[in-house]
């Protein structure tokens, strides 16, 4: 369990990090705070010629707000993250999703953006950044361009950043008036990664009806997966329990294909969805309510 | 690709210099380079804790982090809890392990006691699920963690008063 060799760069500003993605392309790849990527290099299963360690990089590791919302610097630890009294305030689904992210030991050296570029199907912040309407800048020597998170994420371990490009903010936008949200998993241990997992928002209108709702699952595909006709079915209604139901349903049995594997069949997995759901859905309606 | 880089580590206040290959593990630096060897090394993926030490201060793992990202930063292992080592010095983490037998084999006792000694310091009176879950990123083969949790009770009572 000895990682390969690989040659190592310790850029202090972004446009020296900037110049090794270019200059080494595909065989380098951006270090951050390597709590997947080194697992993956002890396991052998990665094998970079080129490290480029970003943990210099002083200008990426900031929480700003930004226009109702927070900006976040992709070096911003995850425990930075967690702990910020401008995240709780400006987008709290974040701040309750924090602790459900691996150990503090990981968090600590963890960064968001780190988190986001893996983007593991098992991994809690991709959906929750789906589901808020998240936006990604990247940036590569000869530019930087915004990508939707449905743009973003685009398969198992994989996004849409070229190899020279880096991610380097988030920005997370405000959600709209009287909108609720939650998010909830299943896994087997605290701290390990979930079984199911959801993060939901609901948005009434002036009468109370569903104007919109979000219900984005992590750990059930290849990415986050949204369920688009669960919530179809709920826009225009009256969010009761009845309606609340017949919408985790379809979530469960329509909107998504879980895998199955030792940890949880097929059949338990979408149990976990529904239940989930109903949790989630009602949880945001009740705090849409207080909006 | 195996070009040597130089770098300053201060581990338990003494600062080290060193050559080492970027490959080097930081629980493999600190044992092998420096010959600490109470950091334990079980799993190295992140998962096991018995290689948590204090990197700035924070509880991280030494096992997926490089020994040349340390360079110019400062550590604490194990080893700094009790200077001299000896048995009326132990710290009141090390001695109420002892007296709720929080340790069989002791193999993980490293990697808790480095994950609690800030996790008391934010949180005085902590609770038994604040315990639990401060812990829950440290795995104990032996004791069943009961008795690592009331060690943890004695501890925060013991450390109160300091
Ligand atoms: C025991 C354990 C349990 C865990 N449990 C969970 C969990 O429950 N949920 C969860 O979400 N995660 C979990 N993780 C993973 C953890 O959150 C990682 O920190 C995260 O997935 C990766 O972030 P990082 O900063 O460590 O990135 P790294 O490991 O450094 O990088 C990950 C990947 O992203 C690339 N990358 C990093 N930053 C950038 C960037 N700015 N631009 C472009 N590419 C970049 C790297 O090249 C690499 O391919 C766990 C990890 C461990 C060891
Ligand atoms: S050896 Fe580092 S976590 Fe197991
Ligand atoms: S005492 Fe043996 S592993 Fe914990």
């Amino acid at each position: 369990m000895k990682p390969p060799p690989f040659e190592y760069f310790a850029p202090t500003t972004l446009d020296e990090a900037l110049d090794y993605m270019a200059d080494y392309g595909d065989e380098a790849k951006p270090l951050a705070g390597g709590q997947s990527l080194i697992p993956t290099m002890n396991f052998r299963l990665a094998q970079p010629e080129v490290l480029v360690d970003l943990n210099g990089l002083a200008e990426l590791a900031y929480i700003r707000p930004a226009a109702g919302g927070v900006s976040i610097g992709a070096m911003t630890r995850q425990r930075s993250v967690e702990r910020s009294p401008l995240v709780a305030e400006q987008t709290p689904l974040i701040h309750e999703t924090m602790p459900y992210i691996a150990h503090p030991q990981i968090r600590n050296r963890g960064t968001f953006g780190g988190n986001l570029a893996h983007t593991d199907p098992a991994s809690e912040l991709p959906a929750v950044a789906t589901a808020l309407n998240a936006r990604f800048r990247a940036q590569s020597r000869s530019g930087q361009r915004w990508l939707t998170a449905d743009e973003f994420f685009v398969d198992l371990f994989t996004t849409a950043l070229e190899p020279e490009e880096l991610l380097v903010e988030i920005v997370i936008p405000p959600l709209p008036a009287r909108t609720g949200y939650a998010f909830h998993e299943i896994s087997r241990r605290h701290g390990d990664y979930a079984l199911v997992g959801v993060a939901a928002t609901v948005t009434l209108d002036d009468s109370g009806l569903c104007e919109a709702a979000r219900l984005v699952y992590f750990s059930v595909g290849d990415k986050p997966v949204e369920a688009v006709q669960a919530t179809a079915a709920l826009a225009g209604q009256k969010l009761s329990a009845a309606a609340i139901d017949a919408a985790a349903e379809i979530a469960a049995t329509q909107d998504i294909d879980p895998p199955g594997d030792i940890h949880a069949s097929v059949a338990y997995r979408r149990h976990l969805a529904k239940v989930l759901a109903r949790q989630v859905l009602a949880a945001a309606t009740a705090r849409a309510k207080q909006d | 690709m195996n070009t040597l880089h130089t770098i300053t580590v201060t581990i338990n206040g003494q600062a080290y210099e060193r050559e080492v290959e970027p490959r080097l593990l930081l629980s493999d630096f600190i044992r092998h380079e420096i010959g600490l060897t109470g950091t334990h090394v079980g799993c190295e993926h992140g998962v096991c804790g018995a290689c948590t030490i204090l990197f700035d201060g924070e509880p991280v793992r030494s096992c997926i982090m490089f020994a040349v990202q340390a360079n110019g930063h400062e550590i604490m292992t194990i080893e700094g809890l009790t200077p001299d080592a000896s048995e009326e010095n132990l710290h009141p983490l090390q001695a109420s392990f002892r007296e709720a037998h929080g340790l069989q084999c002791g193999f993980c006792t490293g990697g808790f006691l480095m994950t609690l000694l800030p996790f008391l310091k934010e949180n005085p009176d902590p609770s038994e699920q604040d315990i639990r879950e401060a812990i829950s990123g440290n795995i104990c083969r032996c004791t069943g963690y009961q008795h690592i949790v009331d060690a943890v009770k004695i501890a925060a009572a013991k450390m109160e008063g300091q």
